[in-house]
Protein backbone atom coordinates (compact mmCIF):
# COMPACT_ATOMS: atom_id res chain seq x y z
CA UNK A 1 0.00 0.00 0.00
CA UNK A 2 2.78 2.39 0.96
CA UNK A 3 4.64 1.27 -2.13
CA UNK A 4 1.62 2.15 -4.28
CA UNK A 5 1.16 5.52 -2.58
CA UNK A 6 4.77 6.64 -3.05
CA UNK A 7 4.75 5.46 -6.67
CA UNK A 8 1.62 7.50 -7.42
CA UNK A 9 3.01 10.61 -5.71
CA UNK A 10 6.31 10.37 -7.58
CA UNK A 11 4.74 9.78 -10.99
CA UNK A 12 2.12 12.47 -10.46
CA UNK A 13 4.72 15.06 -9.47
CA UNK A 14 6.75 14.34 -12.61
CA UNK A 15 3.57 14.64 -14.69
CA UNK A 16 2.61 17.96 -13.08
CA UNK A 17 6.14 19.36 -13.50
CA UNK A 18 6.20 18.38 -17.16
CA UNK A 19 2.82 20.04 -17.74
CA UNK A 20 3.65 23.06 -15.57
CA UNK A 21 -0.02 23.71 -14.86
CA UNK A 22 -2.49 22.93 -12.08
CA UNK A 23 -5.76 22.94 -14.05
CA UNK A 24 -8.33 20.29 -13.00
CA UNK A 25 -8.15 18.48 -16.35
CA UNK A 26 -4.40 17.92 -16.00
CA UNK A 27 -4.66 16.76 -12.38
CA UNK A 28 -7.54 14.34 -12.96
CA UNK A 29 -6.12 12.75 -16.12
CA UNK A 30 -2.72 12.51 -14.43
CA UNK A 31 -4.20 10.80 -11.38
CA UNK A 32 -5.98 8.20 -13.51
CA UNK A 33 -2.95 7.37 -15.64
CA UNK A 34 -0.46 7.30 -12.74
CA UNK A 35 -2.81 5.11 -10.67
CA UNK A 36 -3.04 2.59 -13.51
CA UNK A 37 0.73 2.54 -14.02
CA UNK A 38 1.41 2.25 -10.28
CA UNK A 39 -1.06 -0.64 -9.83
CA UNK A 40 0.56 -2.53 -12.70
CA UNK A 41 4.14 -2.05 -11.62
CA UNK A 42 4.21 -1.77 -7.83
CA UNK A 43 2.97 -5.33 -7.30
CA UNK A 44 6.00 -6.75 -9.11
CA UNK A 45 8.50 -4.20 -7.95
CA UNK A 46 8.30 -3.33 -4.24
CA UNK A 47 11.21 -0.87 -4.17
CA UNK A 48 9.57 1.77 -1.99
CA UNK A 49 8.29 -0.69 0.59
CA UNK A 50 11.18 -0.02 2.99
CA UNK A 51 10.86 3.74 2.92
CA UNK A 52 9.64 5.30 6.15
CA UNK A 53 7.05 8.04 6.10
CA UNK A 54 7.24 9.52 9.61
CA UNK A 55 8.05 13.24 10.11
CA UNK A 56 11.61 12.55 11.29
CA UNK A 57 12.40 10.65 8.10
CA UNK A 58 11.06 13.49 5.94
CA UNK A 59 13.12 16.09 7.83
CA UNK A 60 16.20 13.90 7.49
CA UNK A 61 15.49 13.52 3.78
CA UNK A 62 15.82 17.27 3.28
CA UNK A 63 18.87 17.44 5.57
CA UNK A 64 20.40 14.65 3.50
CA UNK A 65 19.69 16.59 0.33
CA UNK A 66 21.61 19.61 1.63
CA UNK A 67 24.53 17.54 2.92
CA UNK A 68 24.66 15.79 -0.43
CA UNK A 69 24.66 19.03 -2.44
CA UNK A 70 27.44 20.44 -0.27
CA UNK A 71 29.53 17.28 -0.68
CA UNK A 72 28.91 17.32 -4.45
CA UNK A 73 30.33 20.83 -4.78
CA UNK A 74 33.27 20.30 -2.44
CA UNK A 75 34.35 17.08 -4.11
CA UNK A 76 33.90 18.42 -7.64
CA UNK A 77 36.22 21.31 -6.86
CA UNK A 78 38.73 18.76 -5.58
CA UNK A 79 38.64 16.74 -8.80
CA UNK A 80 38.78 19.89 -10.92
CA UNK A 81 41.94 20.86 -9.04
CA UNK A 82 43.46 17.44 -9.81
CA UNK A 83 42.58 17.66 -13.50
CA UNK A 84 44.14 21.05 -14.14
CA UNK A 85 47.30 20.60 -12.07
CA UNK A 86 50.14 19.67 -14.45
CA UNK A 87 51.50 16.75 -12.38
CA UNK A 88 48.16 14.88 -12.21
CA UNK A 89 48.30 14.06 -8.46
CA UNK A 90 46.28 10.84 -8.31
CA UNK A 91 46.73 7.83 -6.06
CA UNK A 92 43.99 5.42 -7.18
CA UNK A 93 42.93 2.04 -5.86
CA UNK A 94 39.91 -0.16 -5.13
CA UNK A 95 38.99 -0.37 -1.44
CA UNK A 96 36.32 -2.32 0.42
CA UNK A 97 33.82 -0.71 2.78
CA UNK A 98 30.96 -2.14 4.82
CA UNK A 99 27.46 -0.76 5.17
CA UNK A 100 24.86 -1.17 7.90
CA UNK A 101 21.94 -0.50 5.57
CA UNK A 102 19.77 -3.52 4.85
CA UNK A 103 17.07 -2.33 2.45
CA UNK A 104 17.68 -2.40 -1.28
CA UNK A 105 16.66 1.17 -1.99
CA UNK A 106 18.78 2.42 0.90
CA UNK A 107 21.80 0.73 -0.63
CA UNK A 108 20.90 2.13 -4.04
CA UNK A 109 20.88 5.65 -2.62
CA UNK A 110 24.13 5.04 -0.76
CA UNK A 111 25.87 3.68 -3.86
CA UNK A 112 24.54 6.56 -5.96
CA UNK A 113 25.70 9.14 -3.43
CA UNK A 114 29.13 7.58 -3.23
CA UNK A 115 29.38 7.54 -7.01
CA UNK A 116 28.29 11.14 -7.41
CA UNK A 117 30.78 12.60 -4.97
CA UNK A 118 33.89 12.55 -7.14
CA UNK A 119 36.91 10.70 -5.97
CA UNK A 120 34.83 7.63 -5.22
CA UNK A 121 33.05 5.26 -7.61
CA UNK A 122 31.10 2.15 -6.65
CA UNK A 123 32.38 -0.77 -8.72
CA UNK A 124 30.59 -3.75 -7.15
CA UNK A 125 28.32 -4.75 -4.27
CA UNK A 126 28.53 -8.09 -2.50
CA UNK A 127 26.40 -8.75 0.58
CA UNK A 128 27.48 -6.06 3.05
CA UNK A 129 30.57 -4.96 1.16
CA UNK A 130 30.82 -2.19 -1.37
CA UNK A 131 33.92 -2.12 -3.56
CA UNK A 132 34.87 1.44 -4.30
CA UNK A 133 37.36 2.88 -6.73
CA UNK A 134 39.00 5.76 -4.90
CA UNK A 135 41.01 8.33 -6.77
CA UNK A 136 43.12 9.27 -3.73
CA UNK A 137 43.46 6.32 -1.36
CA UNK A 138 44.28 7.47 2.15
CA UNK A 139 43.47 4.32 4.16
CA UNK A 140 43.41 0.79 2.79
CA UNK A 141 41.80 -1.09 5.69
CA UNK A 142 38.05 -1.63 5.83
CA UNK A 143 37.32 0.40 8.98
CA UNK A 144 39.26 3.48 7.96
CA UNK A 145 37.80 3.57 4.47
CA UNK A 146 34.28 3.02 5.79
CA UNK A 147 34.67 5.92 8.19
CA UNK A 148 35.90 8.26 5.48
CA UNK A 149 33.52 7.39 2.65
CA UNK A 150 30.29 5.95 3.99
CA UNK A 151 29.48 7.37 7.41
CA UNK A 152 28.63 10.87 6.37
CA UNK A 153 25.74 9.63 4.22
CA UNK A 154 24.82 6.56 6.21
CA UNK A 155 23.65 8.37 9.32
CA UNK A 156 20.95 10.12 7.29
CA UNK A 157 20.00 7.20 5.06
CA UNK A 158 19.61 4.95 8.09
CA UNK A 159 16.78 7.12 9.38
CA UNK A 160 15.10 7.41 5.97
CA UNK A 161 15.27 3.82 4.76
CA UNK A 162 16.50 1.68 7.63
CA UNK B 1 14.89 41.15 -13.02
CA UNK B 2 18.19 42.18 -14.56
CA UNK B 3 20.08 40.87 -11.52
CA UNK B 4 18.43 37.46 -11.87
CA UNK B 5 19.43 37.24 -15.53
CA UNK B 6 23.05 38.17 -14.89
CA UNK B 7 23.21 35.65 -12.02
CA UNK B 8 21.84 33.03 -14.42
CA UNK B 9 24.55 33.92 -16.92
CA UNK B 10 27.30 33.54 -14.32
CA UNK B 11 25.96 30.23 -13.00
CA UNK B 12 25.78 28.90 -16.58
CA UNK B 13 29.32 30.05 -17.25
CA UNK B 14 30.63 28.20 -14.18
CA UNK B 15 28.70 25.12 -15.29
CA UNK B 16 30.26 25.31 -18.74
CA UNK B 17 33.72 25.51 -17.15
CA UNK B 18 32.97 22.32 -15.18
CA UNK B 19 31.83 20.63 -18.41
CA UNK B 20 35.13 21.58 -19.99
CA UNK B 21 37.11 20.26 -17.01
CA UNK B 22 35.21 16.99 -17.21
CA UNK B 23 36.05 16.50 -20.87
CA UNK B 24 39.65 17.53 -20.20
CA UNK B 25 39.70 14.92 -17.45
CA UNK B 26 38.78 12.04 -19.74
CA UNK B 27 41.65 13.00 -22.05
CA UNK B 28 44.27 13.37 -19.31
CA UNK B 29 43.53 10.49 -16.94
CA UNK B 30 45.63 7.33 -17.29
CA UNK B 31 43.07 4.50 -17.06
CA UNK B 32 39.38 3.80 -17.67
CA UNK B 33 38.29 3.96 -14.04
CA UNK B 34 39.80 7.37 -13.44
CA UNK B 35 38.24 8.55 -16.70
CA UNK B 36 34.84 7.41 -15.47
CA UNK B 37 35.48 9.31 -12.24
CA UNK B 38 36.29 12.65 -13.80
CA UNK B 39 34.24 12.25 -16.94
CA UNK B 40 30.82 11.44 -15.66
CA UNK B 41 30.88 13.46 -12.46
CA UNK B 42 32.36 16.84 -13.21
CA UNK B 43 29.99 16.86 -16.17
CA UNK B 44 27.02 16.08 -13.88
CA UNK B 45 27.71 19.15 -11.76
CA UNK B 46 28.39 21.19 -14.91
CA UNK B 47 25.08 20.22 -16.49
CA UNK B 48 23.17 20.87 -13.27
CA UNK B 49 24.65 24.35 -12.93
CA UNK B 50 24.11 25.16 -16.59
CA UNK B 51 20.45 24.11 -16.43
CA UNK B 52 19.93 26.12 -13.22
CA UNK B 53 21.47 29.13 -14.94
CA UNK B 54 19.11 28.78 -17.91
CA UNK B 55 16.24 28.41 -15.44
CA UNK B 56 17.22 31.64 -13.63
CA UNK B 57 17.11 33.50 -16.94
CA UNK B 58 13.74 31.98 -17.93
CA UNK B 59 11.87 31.31 -14.65
CA UNK B 60 8.83 29.89 -16.49
CA UNK B 61 10.93 26.92 -17.63
CA UNK B 62 11.79 25.83 -14.13
CA UNK B 63 9.32 22.91 -13.80
CA UNK B 64 10.65 21.11 -16.85
CA UNK B 65 14.25 21.87 -15.88
CA UNK B 66 13.65 20.35 -12.44
CA UNK B 67 12.51 17.11 -14.09
CA UNK B 68 15.64 17.16 -16.27
CA UNK B 69 17.93 17.92 -13.30
CA UNK B 70 16.57 15.10 -11.15
CA UNK B 71 16.67 12.71 -14.07
CA UNK B 72 20.36 13.45 -14.66
CA UNK B 73 21.12 13.32 -10.94
CA UNK B 74 19.66 9.81 -10.64
CA UNK B 75 20.70 8.20 -13.92
CA UNK B 76 24.28 9.45 -14.23
CA UNK B 77 25.73 7.60 -11.23
CA UNK B 78 23.88 4.44 -12.28
CA UNK B 79 25.36 4.49 -15.76
CA UNK B 80 28.86 5.19 -14.47
CA UNK B 81 28.55 2.37 -11.94
CA UNK B 82 27.34 -0.09 -14.62
CA UNK B 83 30.21 0.98 -16.88
CA UNK B 84 32.77 0.54 -14.11
CA UNK B 85 31.50 -2.95 -13.30
CA UNK B 86 31.50 -3.93 -16.96
CA UNK B 87 35.04 -2.57 -17.31
CA UNK B 88 36.17 -4.60 -14.32
CA UNK B 89 34.54 -7.84 -15.42
CA UNK B 90 36.04 -7.72 -18.92
CA UNK B 91 39.42 -7.22 -17.29
CA UNK B 92 40.26 -3.64 -18.14
CA UNK B 93 43.65 -2.94 -16.60
CA UNK B 94 44.18 -0.56 -13.73
CA UNK B 95 46.93 1.99 -14.12
CA UNK B 96 50.39 1.35 -12.70
CA UNK B 97 49.83 4.08 -10.12
CA UNK B 98 47.20 1.92 -8.40
CA UNK B 99 48.06 1.25 -4.76
CA UNK B 100 45.46 -1.35 -3.73
CA UNK B 101 42.87 -3.64 -5.37
CA UNK B 102 40.64 -5.29 -2.78
CA UNK B 103 38.13 -6.50 -5.37
CA UNK B 104 40.73 -8.74 -6.99
CA UNK B 105 41.37 -10.55 -3.70
CA UNK B 106 37.64 -11.00 -3.15
CA UNK B 107 37.00 -12.43 -6.63
CA UNK B 108 40.03 -14.67 -6.27
CA UNK B 109 38.52 -16.22 -3.13
CA UNK B 110 35.31 -16.95 -5.01
CA UNK B 111 37.16 -18.94 -7.64
CA UNK B 112 39.03 -20.98 -5.02
CA UNK B 113 35.88 -21.83 -3.08
CA UNK C 1 25.50 41.42 -20.26
CA UNK C 2 23.73 38.16 -19.53
CA UNK C 3 23.54 37.36 -23.25
CA UNK C 4 27.31 37.77 -23.57
CA UNK C 5 27.82 35.40 -20.64
CA UNK C 6 25.61 32.80 -22.29
CA UNK C 7 27.52 33.18 -25.56
CA UNK C 8 30.86 32.61 -23.78
CA UNK C 9 29.37 29.59 -22.01
CA UNK C 10 28.24 28.24 -25.39
CA UNK C 11 31.75 28.65 -26.76
CA UNK C 12 33.22 26.72 -23.83
CA UNK C 13 30.62 23.95 -24.27
CA UNK C 14 31.45 23.52 -27.96
CA UNK C 15 35.17 23.47 -27.13
CA UNK C 16 34.60 20.74 -24.55
CA UNK C 17 32.66 18.72 -27.15
CA UNK C 18 35.79 18.74 -29.30
CA UNK C 19 38.03 17.79 -26.38
CA UNK C 20 35.76 14.85 -25.47
CA UNK C 21 35.75 13.77 -29.12
CA UNK C 22 39.55 13.35 -28.91
CA UNK C 23 39.09 10.55 -26.36
CA UNK C 24 36.29 9.12 -28.50
CA UNK C 25 38.69 8.72 -31.44
CA UNK C 26 41.74 7.67 -29.41
CA UNK C 27 40.06 4.82 -27.55
CA UNK C 28 41.90 2.54 -26.87
CA UNK C 29 39.37 0.23 -25.13
CA UNK C 30 35.68 -0.02 -25.97
CA UNK C 31 34.99 1.15 -22.41
CA UNK C 32 36.89 4.38 -23.05
CA UNK C 33 34.78 5.07 -26.11
CA UNK C 34 31.57 4.46 -24.18
CA UNK C 35 32.75 6.90 -21.50
CA UNK C 36 33.50 9.49 -24.16
CA UNK C 37 30.07 8.86 -25.70
CA UNK C 38 28.42 9.35 -22.30
CA UNK C 39 30.25 12.61 -21.73
CA UNK C 40 29.38 13.80 -25.24
CA UNK C 41 25.66 13.18 -24.67
CA UNK C 42 25.68 14.91 -21.29
CA UNK C 43 27.37 17.93 -22.84
CA UNK C 44 24.84 17.81 -25.68
CA UNK C 45 21.98 18.10 -23.17
CA UNK C 46 23.48 21.40 -22.01
CA UNK C 47 23.88 22.46 -25.63
CA UNK C 48 20.20 21.70 -26.34
CA UNK C 49 19.22 23.77 -23.29
CA UNK C 50 21.39 26.60 -24.61
CA UNK C 51 19.74 26.39 -28.04
CA UNK C 52 16.31 26.47 -26.36
CA UNK C 53 17.41 29.58 -24.50
CA UNK C 54 18.78 31.34 -27.59
CA UNK C 55 15.70 30.47 -29.66
CA UNK C 56 13.42 31.39 -26.75
CA UNK C 57 11.37 28.23 -27.14
CA UNK C 58 10.78 26.13 -24.00
CA UNK C 59 9.44 23.25 -26.08
CA UNK C 60 13.01 22.35 -27.10
CA UNK C 61 13.64 21.21 -23.53
CA UNK C 62 11.46 18.17 -24.23
CA UNK C 63 14.06 17.16 -26.78
CA UNK C 64 16.69 17.33 -24.04
CA UNK C 65 14.60 15.13 -21.72
CA UNK C 66 14.12 12.44 -24.38
CA UNK C 67 17.77 12.69 -25.39
CA UNK C 68 18.91 12.14 -21.83
CA UNK C 69 16.64 9.11 -21.53
CA UNK C 70 17.93 7.55 -24.73
CA UNK C 71 21.60 8.14 -23.89
CA UNK C 72 21.12 6.55 -20.45
CA UNK C 73 19.52 3.48 -22.02
CA UNK C 74 22.24 3.34 -24.66
CA UNK C 75 25.05 3.33 -22.11
CA UNK C 76 23.32 0.67 -19.98
CA UNK C 77 22.75 -1.58 -22.99
CA UNK C 78 26.34 -1.28 -24.23
CA UNK C 79 27.70 -1.94 -20.72
CA UNK C 80 25.53 -5.04 -20.36
CA UNK C 81 26.70 -6.20 -23.76
CA UNK C 82 30.35 -5.74 -22.80
CA UNK C 83 29.83 -7.58 -19.52
CA UNK C 84 28.39 -10.85 -20.74
CA UNK C 85 26.74 -10.42 -24.11
CA UNK C 86 23.07 -9.55 -24.54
Amino acid sequence: MKNLFISVVLLLSVWLLLNASLSPVVIVSGLIVTAIIAIFFSARNPVFKDMKLNPKAIIYFFLYFFVFTFELFKANLDVAKRVISPKLPINPGIVEVRTRLTSKIGRLFLANSITLTPGTLTVDIKNDSLFIHWIDVSSTDIEGATKKIVENFEKYLEVIYG
Amino acid sequence: MEVLQITGGFVSLIGAVFLFLGSLGIVRMPDSYNRIQTGTKATTLGTLMFLIGVGLYNPSWFPKLIVLIFFILFTNPVSSHVLARAAYSIGTELTKLTVVDKLKDSRGEDIDA
Amino acid sequence: MADTLFLIAGGIIILSLFVAAIRFFLGPDPVDRVIAFDVLTIISISLIALIAHEAGRGIYLDVAVVYGLLSFLGVIVVAKYLERGL
